[in-house]
């Protein structure tokens, strides 16, 4: 049943995989770091994702706003965005009670899909660049350009963001609060504040991912959705709130997807993703970097 | 005498309909170690913890240094100079030892962070040995000792120490209880809230001893060590 590919065909499919990987991954680290902070599981991720692409389509039919220089605006606008949904609505509307918060943010999603179904109904949509369909050209490979980039930019902000966790007073208060709540505003760290921080920062990761899925993707009320689905796969695989892991997990399961699309069927692509998502449930449930409960 | 460094007037709170402490009245003068025991389960953890804000007051008036900060956010009061280091000493363990006392100095004296982090490496010269270890595989004396430390990182005015020698060794426990004595050489203001009675009162000026959510007895700490009231209820004499 499995043909054998010549290893240029085989080596393109991994590289390719590595490129969609990292975009997993970005996807991946605002879910795992929400879920390392706050110990919930954001279920309006998905929808925030969608969100955040249509913004990076209308400023680019507003402005003209190329979707990699609003990477900046955006960002910023999604950080606000989410540090004001956590603060101002899923904290005060869960009263810190994790169930609740859970179906908030489950709520939220809803509102959010339905919002934008309403505004945009439920057209499929895509940007038309020049350079949405250049080719960089490795000699030994042939790599779509906006890929390449989205690729070069998603490892930026995971080395950023583990930069700020581990260098900044903000990132060791992220930390401290993710481990412990009663010790951080012992020492004066506003609990809820960094609570916020960290939505912020999730959002703000969603927002860049938008910018970089959009040059080569398209839109519509759903889309964000089968993003996240990966990314609840990658965060089992690499363990749950771990960065490290969303970024090595992300990666693996890029390639997974790919060599699985070349081997099987473009149709058959994720069933490797979920043979994954099973074993490591199964075998190793705390994830490759994960710390045991 | 001078004004109260910490004075509290009928303080009353609890979770939900149960009510722990009731009617709580006490001050701790600058410089001195006031005590305050009690055993298990009389409130001495829910008077911390609604002294440094993370539980609420349902009555009665904290004043620290001439400011009401009865039911104010934690980071306020710690950033007035009250540091509560609680029970189970709370650090973090996932972080090193360098990091937990440098979010010491999170909220206040973060100037002088550099300066302080050689103080406290000098009061306690094992922390210095294991600065990249994580805090979590410190053993239980060394975590109580980095808790200490994590609370001088903030210059207080007034240290509360919650059961500082739990779970520690006799020998250990002995070396806390010099360890207050120290600190408080320098003048600062420390509130000991602890199980170990007469360890206690050789330290402390004065004592308040919790029964019940209320003072059952208060005084000179010698004269408390002598008391036949306290002798009978807790040294089981």
């Amino acid at each position: 049943m499995l043909r054998s590919y010549p290893p240029q065909i085989v080596l393109e499919a991994v590289l390719n995989g590595l490129l969609t990987g990292a975009v997993y991954a970005l996807v991946a680290l605002g879910l795992t770091l929400v879920y390392g902070v706050l110990h919930i599981i954001n279920f309006a991720h998905g929808a925030m994702l969608t969100l955040a692409m249509f913004a990076v389509l209308m400023v680019h039919l507003g402005f003209g706003l190329d979707p990699y220089l609003a990477i900046a605006p955006l960002a910023a606008l999604f950080f606000l965005f989410g540090y004001g949904l956590q603060r101002f609505v899923i904290s005060p509307a869960s009263r810190n009670d994790d169930g609740a918060i859970l179906l908030v943010t489950l709520g939220l999603s809803i509102v959010i899909e339905n919002a934008l179904l309403a505004v945009f109904r439920s057209d499929t949509r895509s940007l038309t660049l020049d350079y949405s369909f250049s080719i960089v050209d490795l000699g030994f490979a042939l790599l779509s350009l906006p890929r390449v980039i989205g690729f070069g930019v998603a490892i930026l902000v995971a080395g950023a963001l583990w930069a700020i966790l581990a260098l900044t007073d903000t990132g060791k208060a992220i930390r401290a609060v993710a481990k412990e709540k009663l010790g951080a505003a012992l020492v004066g760290i506003d609990v809820n504040h960094v609570y916020a921080v960290t939505f912020g920062l999730g959002a703000a990761t969603i927002a860049i991912a938008a910018c970089l899925l959009m040059p080569s993707f398209y839109v519509n009320p759903r889309a964000g959705n089968a993003f996240v689905l990966v990314a609840f796969t990658v965060v089992v695989l690499g363990g749950m709130g771990s960065i490290p892991g969303a970024l090595v997990g992300g990666l693996i399961i890029g390639v997974v997807e790919s060599l699985c699309g070349l081997y099987l069927g473009d149709s058959l692509g994720q069933i490797g993703i979920f043979l994954i998502f099973i074993l490591v449930l199964l075998l190793r449930p705390t994830g490759l970097f994960g710390a045991r409960a | 005498m001078a004004e109260a460094l910490l004075a509290i007037d009928g303080l009353t709170a609890g979770y939900g309909q149960t009510e722990i402490l009731r009617g709580i009245s006490m001050t701790v003068e600058p410089g001195e170690i006031v005590a305050v025991l009690g055993s298990n389960g009389v409130g001495k953890t829910t008077l911390n913890k609604v002294i440094s804000g993370v539980c609420g007051a349902t009555a009665g008036r904290i004043v620290f240094a001439g400011q009401d900060i009865t039911n104010m956010a934690p980071e306020r009061i710690v950033a007035a100079g009250l540091i509560h280091v609680p029970e189970g000493r709370k650090i973090f363990p996932n972080m090193t030892v360098r990091e937990n006392l440098e979010l010491g100095s999170y909220r206040r004296a973060k100037a002088s962070r550099a300066t302080n982090l050689e103080k406290v490496f000098e009061t306690f010269p094992r922390l210095m040995e294991r600065t990249r270890q994580a805090a979590g595989t410190l053993s239980g004396g060394e975590q109580q000792m980095l808790a200490i430390g994590r609370g001088l990182m903030a210059e207080p005015r007034l240290l509360i120490l919650d059961e500082p020698s739990l779970g520690l060794s006799p020998l250990l426990v002995e070396e806390m209880f010099g360890l207050v004595r120290r600190i408080n050489a320098d003048g600062l203001a420390v509130m000991l809230v602890e199980q170990n009675v007469v360890q206690s009162l050789e330290v402390a000026s004065r004592a308040f001893i919790l029964e019940n959510g209320v003072f059952a007895l208060q005084g000179n700490a010698t004269d408390l060590a002598a008391s036949d009231d306290l002798r009978r209820a807790y040294l089981g004499m």
